[in-house]
Order: structure tokens, then sequence, then C-alpha cells
């Protein structure tokens, strides 16, 4: 992907807490289209968010985010280069404590000196392309679930940034919800321009609207293609993962002794 | 017994790490110079939230504090035939310890505990982290106005707190045991000195809001993002604080009273 990678890890290393999370992770997220991050809970997907966000630091390797080594920044400048960037959380994370409109307002406050009129216009453009124009006077503790996503989607974009994160968006969701979900991130990645990077372990989903993906598992990187290379990807623990097989190179049983031994067996059996 | 001597030597370690994050923690907070178009709104409100809503727990408390000094202070002095000097002794008690030491303990139960939860909740529904993945740094906008707030806000209440006590001291010497009243502020305004007394209380308070208000924002936001994390760091910032100000005040009192 070279010059046309808007994120771009080199043998990255990451350990937390005595565990190693990243053994030599590289991986290549081109600009403008829909990555997606795969991989069976815990193997450090949103991890690997927090890393290119600059949240968290690598033990080694590099981290280059629109050609800016994002963990070698200084405090300041990491904040400001943070406005390019956009990150929809699992939990959405709106303030609790303001409206809709005033959670979707709060980064143009922060950030700009717009007049008020022009952020009124673009917080209800912003809440009409996540279909919650109507919403607007909410508490965030009056939404649902999936409202609450759509609506952190918007403050996500507030600022028109040029890369944008989604961490788990699908989880939890019902069809409807999780259908919406889908469509608003297709199509404010074709009408935005934007760079995505989505965090997933819900493979129908997420195959259907990326054009790139890369699974990890055991700390690096196990596949990686377009999802029609990665249905036809060689490795037994790639189709494990696409396929859900409950037994393979990731084992349905957690590592134990012997049977025997913990049944008392192991002074001999006929 | 070597491991015990290992674990003690753990925990002391542990404890030097804690009080260096905790440094760093305070030393990110204070800075950075908060602009005050922004800064202002943002620590009206948090004095609001922590001065004017502990109001109610501070005036109630001094008022009987004052009216139980007063039937204590009478009864033992009268037994000297000088329950004159009760308006001396109420205010001195007042002023210089029981204002100060019990308005922080209370700002700690009621306030502190407040903020650690909610900076707490704020982190474990990922509230800090957007936060930070918008640009704008969580220590200056939720951090900074709530510390401050704090200690601003633990000398106006420790002030009231003496105040409104050396009312109730008046109303249970003065309107009930018949105490007269100009020996009851007479004597008071006799042996109070404003920077020996006064002054040297409101330095207390202050030093109680700061170390107050510090404990309670840092337990919250390193707390484990949990419920039973938030639980635990709301328990450690009121057992923290009491513990700071009950020691913290020995020591102010043993270098501003102690005559060394």
């Amino acid at each position: 992907m070279g010059l046309s990678s808007y994120i771009s890890l080199k043998d990255v290393v990451f350990s937390r807490s005595g565990r190693r999370i990243f053994n030599g992770v590289s991986v290549d997220i081109p600009r403008g289209k829909i990555t997606a991050i795969m991989g069976p809970s815990g193997s450090g997907k949103t991890t690997l968010l927090r890393l290119v966000g600059g949240q968290l630091r690598p033990d080694s390797g590099s981290i280059m985010v629109d050609g800016h080594p994002i963990s070698e920044l200084r405090r300041k400048e990491l904040y400001k280069f943070r406005e390019k960037m956009g990150m929809l959380f699992q939990s959405g994370a709106l303030f609790t404590d303001l409206s809709v409109y005033e959670n979707v307002a709060f980064p143009m406050r922060v950030h700009t000196k717009l007049p008020e009129d022009m952020i009124h216009d673009i917080v209800l453009m912003k809440l009409e392309a996540v279909g919650l124009r109507g919403a607007r006077k909410l508490m965030p503790s009056e939404l649902s679930g999936g409202m609450g996503r759509r609506v952190a989607l918007a403050r996500s974009i507030a600022l028109d940034p040029e890369l944008i994160m989604y961490d788990e968006p699908f989880a939890g969701q019902d069809p409807i919800g999780m259908g919406v979900l889908v469509k608003l991130i297709r199509d404010l990645n074709s009408s935005m321009g934007l760079t995505s990077v989505l965090v997933s372990h819900d493979v129908k989903e997420s195959l259907s609207i990326c054009h790139y993906a890369c699974i990890i598992a055991d700390g690096k990187v196990i596949g990686t293609g377009t999802p029609a290379e990665l249905q036809d990807h060689p490795s037994e623990q790639v189709q494990q993962f696409l396929n859900g097989h409950p037994d393979g190179p990731v084992p349905f049983h957690y590592p134990s002794s012997a049977a025997a031994e913990d049944f008392g067996l192991s002074g001999g059996v006929s | 017994m070597i491991n015990r001597i290992a674990s003690f030597g753990r925990s002391g370690i542990d404890l030097v790490i804690s009080f260096g994050q905790a440094g760093r923690f305070l030393a990110g907070v204070l800075s950075g110079v908060p602009h005050p178009a922004t800064g202002f709104p943002l620590l009206m409100k948090q004095l609001y939230s922590v001065g004017v809503l502990s109001l109610a727990i501070i005036v109630v408390s001094g008022l009987f504090i004052g009216m139980v000094l007063g039937l204590q202070g009478y009864t033992i002095l009268s037994d000297f035939g000088s329950e004159a000097a009760i308006g001396q002794m109420i205010a001195l008690t007042l002023v210089r310890e029981l204002g100060p030491v019990v308005t922080a303990l209370l700002f700690a139960g009621r306030a502190g505990s407040a903020l650690t939860a909610e900076i707490g909740l704020m982190k474990a529904t990922e509230q800090l982290s957007s936060m930070e993945m918008m640009g704008v740094d969580p220590l200056r906008r939720v951090i900074a106005p709530r510390l401050w707030a704090g200690f601003i806000a633990m000398p106006v209440l420790a002030i009231i707190f003496s105040m409104v006590g050396i009312w109730g001291g008046m109303l249970v010497g003065v309107e009930w045991l018949g105490v007269f009243e100009g020996s009851y502020w007479g004597n008071m305004q006799a042996s109070v000195d404003f920077w020996d007394d006064v002054v040297n209380g409101v330095i207390k308070s202050v030093v109680f809001g700061f170390v107050c208000a510090w404990i309670a924002v840092y337990q919250g936001y390193d707390c484990v993002p949990t419920s039973a994390g938030i639980s635990s760091a709301t328990t450690k910032t009121v057992v923290y604080s009491s513990l700071a100000v009950l020691g913290l005040d020995f020591v102010l009192t043993a270098v501003m009273f102690g005559n060394f």
C-alpha cells in the first residue's frame, strides 16, 4: 500500500500488566478506504486503536499516522493532531451532563471560534446525517443504545476529520440498529472521503462494508487482504475465525492438566 | 520471614510510586493556564457543585456543634464561676480547630466522594478517553476546575461553619442558659486575635481544601473503571482525606500554636 497508506504500523510490540499484547505487528491502512481490524475477543483490537490514537505508546516499533510518528509527538502536538481524528467508542461515551445538541456542538465550541448560528446549522446537519435531528433536545439517558452510538458518530464527524475509528460499532445492536450503522459507516466514508478503521468481531457486517481487512490473533497479524482474498485464505486460523468453527487452531478446551489427573484417576485405571 | 520482609518492601515501593504518580498528576493539572472565557464558567459550575451544595451540611453541622460547645462549655466553666468566658472558648475552639477540621471531614464525605465517583464514572464510561480523542485534555477540562473549586470552596465553608457555630453557641449560652450577652461577645473580641487565630484557621482550611480536592480528583482519575473500582476509590477518598486532614492538623497546630 506504501505511499497511499494513511496509517502504518511497523513491528509494533506492546505489553500491558506483564502480558504481551502485540508481538511485532505490522499493518498498513490505506487512505480513503474502510479497513476492518478483526480478531477474537481479547486479541488487542481496541488496544490497536488506542495506539493509533496515541493514548498508548508501544514498547517498540513505529506508528505513522498521515506521515507523523504518533507515539513520538509531544503532548500538545498530539492533542492538536487528534483534531483530525474521530473515534466512535463502543459505549458511545456521550457526556451525560450535556444534551444531544451540546454533545455534537462540544468539539466545535472547544476547537473553533465559529459563531453560534453556524454551530447551530452544522450540528443540525450532522444530526440529520445520522437521522437524529429530531432528537437534539434529548439527554443521553433518554436515548437507546443505537441512538446513543449514532449521536456519538455525529459528534465524531463534527470537525470533519480525516480519520475515523470505530470501536466495536455493532456490539449489542439489534438487526435494525446494525443495519443503520452499516449504512452510516459506508455512506460517511464515501461522502466525506474519510479513512475509516473499523474494529469488530462481527465478521459478516464488517466484511460487507470494508475494502480491506486484517485479522489479529496471538499478538500478530494472521491474515490480511480484501474480503474476497480473506475468504480464500489458506490459514486454518483465519478460516476458523471467519467461519466460527468451535474447535481448531484456537482450541475449544482451555489448556489444562491431563483429565485423568484432575479426576483423581492417576493411580492406574484398567 | 523473608516473604514478609519482601512484601513489606513491595508495599513501601508501591506507596512511593503512588505518591510519585499523584505528584505527576498534580503537575499535569496545574501546568496549564486555563483560558478565562472557557475556564471561568467551568470553575463557577464546580464551585456551585462542591461549594454551594455543601452549604446545607456545613450550616447544620456548624449550628449543632456550636450549640453542643455552648452546653458543654457552660457546664464545665460554671463549676469555676467563669461561664462568662464561654464566648471566648467557643470562638477559639471553632476558629482554630473545629472549623477547619470538621469542615474538611464533612467536605471529604460530601463533596470529595462525589468528585471521585463522578470522575470515576466518566472514566468507566469512556468520557475521559473520548475527550482525549477529540483533542481536549481532560486534566485541564475536567480535573482542573474541580481541584480549584475544592481549593477555593473549603476556606469559605470553614468560615461559614465557624460563624454559624459561634451563633449556635450564643443561642444556647446567652438565649437559653442566661450568660450575659456583653460578656459573650466582649470576651470573644478581646481574646481572639485576627492574625494568630483567624488567619491561622483560614490557612489550615486552605491546606485541607487543597489536600482533600487533590485526593478526590486523583482517586477518581486513577480508579479501576469498574463499579467495584469506583466504590473502592470513593472509600479511599474519604479515608485518606480524613487521615490526611487529622495528621496535617497536628503538624499545622504544632507549627502555628506550639510556641517552639
